[in-house]
């Protein structure tokens, strides 16, 4: 079981947790203008990377909110965990 | 080299020499500098393709590339279990074209897969579930394919330790009966698909690790990159499971995967106690009985994207919760081991088989958690799709371009659960 480090309350067991996916996706600001091939990227298209993965987090059976966190795909290692809005730490 | 086989005459035969006189089932073959074909990935998909691309349609010139060893991956690492109850009309082709190559498969391939259609059960425990599970047996049974409905004492009948008393948290309403359905050896798939490809002269070679593709001018594929040196090749199947979307960004092509530790494990072995297979999508149980005598249990997928072979334990507890809840005799049983593996999940949980934008450039991925099942069928339609330079009729409906057309084939819907 991961412990994930909600900045917020700190560190918390995985469990209380739930995976928010790929982070950093945006919603299309004008959809009507976007073809099909745009809205199947930001619908199913991930990046699904071997290595350090930018993804969403929320602490959902703790303070409730969402965070992003980088964490590596070949280790489950946390880099880092971050607020929404921050940008991913280099 | 010399084939092999293993009558009766000649175990007794090599008895005489202490069983010192056998030889491998296929060459440790060395790369070639260029082959007519060439497949990623050393799985069951893989090697069938290799095989029916030589068995079927005459392409002898052609090696299977894998970058540990043969069937290492979630070929070694599944519950083996076999069924083609799906929903929908395109999956039920697939699946069912696949169980039909299993029944013959030893046959095929003089190899025992050791294939049981012990019959695979799908408990309800809820109206929803019943509903659900009715509604896909009138759709198989549309498509010819078995599928029955039983009431509760009926399921206990057929699964005499299944528990289906009114005191557990979800108790039994019926299931759901694929008679057809089964097991099979894991190993035994990519050993017989090996064994049967190299007597056919493709090459298998392991430790192999594909680094790079290079295109031409025009952007077909022309050789690979790899640990052990270049490999030309003018068409390229990729069959990498959980690392799909790695091989397939040397190319720039995006892929809607994510892969996920997917787990499983097995208890110490006992006598035979199980007969079929039983599943509960509802409550997450997986189930059958190996010839060895270990309960094989499926567990879930962790909640975040791996690529680590392993998962956490409190996955494996919610598993083991809904066995001892409707398999009460086996509370005391001991887990013997358990491992992970790493699948790619698409988000209808229907694979991709068939072109790529790139020219040369086949994949066959996104089988998720339930590839083994599909494992013959998956490799002949992929065969034919390299062979042909279009899919097979098929697998036409399981295209990458279905995503951006949005004809999906939701079976993650369908089931409510990833399998």
């Amino acid at each position: 079981m991961l412990l994930i480090d909600c900045p917020y309350c700190g560190k918390r067991p995985e469990v209380e947790f739930a995976y928010g996916g790929q982070a950093h996706l945006v919603r299309p600001r004008q959809p009507a203008q976007q073809s099909d091939q745009q809205w199947a990227e930001y619908l199913y298209f991930r990046s699904n990377p071997r290595g350090m993965h930018a993804e969403r987090w929320r602490h959902t059976r703790g303070c409730g909110r969402f965070f992003n966190a980088l964490r590596d795909t070949t280790t489950d290692h946390f880099a880092a965990t971050y607020r929404i809005g921050e940008s991913p730490p280099k | 080299m010399k084939r092999q086989s293993w009558s009766g005459l000649n175990l007794l035969w090599h008895s005489l020499g202490r069983h010192r006189g056998w030889h491998e089932q296929w060459r440790r073959a060395e790369p070639k500098p260029a082959y007519d074909a060439v497949i990623i990935g050393g799985g069951g998909h893989g090697l069938g393709t290799a095989y029916y691309l030589a068995a079927e349609h005459g392409l002898t010139n052609i090696a299977v590339v894998e970058r540990g060893w043969i069937g290492g991956g979630n070929t070694g690492r599944n519950t083996t279990i076999i069924r083609s109850n799906y929903l929908f009309d395109e999956s039920i082709r697939l699946y069912d074209h696949a169980v039909k190559l299993w029944e013959h498969l030893s046959q095929t391939l003089n190899y025992n897969v050791m294939f049981s259609p012990r019959g695979v059960m799908m408990l309800a425990h809820t109206v929803h579930d019943v509903q659900v599970l009715k509604r896909h047996i009138h759709a198989n049974r549309c498509n010819g394919v078995d599928n029955e409905w039983l009431t509760a004492a009926e399921a206990k009948a057929f699964c005499p330790p299944l528990n289906i008393e009114a005191n557990i948290r979800y108790p039994v309403m019926g299931a759901g009966l694929q008679r057809r359905g089964g097991t099979a050896r894991h190993d035994a798939i990519a050993w017989g698909y090996a064994r049967a490809a190299d007597a056919l002269g493709v090459d298998i070679i392991e430790n192999c690790e594909v680094t790079g593709i290079r295109r031409d001018a025009n952007g077909a594929v022309e050789a690979l990159e790899t640990t052990r040196g270049l490999i030309r090749s003018r068409k390229i199947g990729v069959v990498a499971a959980g690392n799909s979307s790695v091989v397939m960004r040397m190319v720039d092509v995006q892929l809607p995967l994510e892969s996920y530790p997917l787990q499983a494990l097995v208890s110490e072995p006992v006598k035979a106690v199980f007969p079929c297979v039983v599943m509960s999508n509802s409550i997450h149980a997986y189930i059958s009985q190996s010839d060895r005598g270990e309960l094989v249990i499926g567990a879930g997928t962790d909640a975040y994207t791996s690529y680590t072979q392993r998962g956490a334990l409190h996955v494996n507890t919610h598993t083991l919760e809904a066995i001892c809840e409707l398999f009460p005799c086996f509370r005391r049983l001991r887990m013997l081991r358990n491992w992970g593996g790493t699948v790619d999940v698409t988000p209808d949980r229907s694979p991709i088989v068939g072109k790529t934008p790139v020219p040369g450039l086949f994949v066959n991925c996104g089988w998720g958690t339930g590839g083994f099942k599909a494992t013959p069928g998956s490799a002949h339609v992929f065969a034919w799709t390299i062979a042909n330079d279009e899919p097979h009729p098929i697998n036409a409906p399981f295209t990458l371009e279905r995503f951006r057309d949005g004809v999906l084939i939701d079976e993650a819907a369908a089931a409510a659960v990833a399998h």
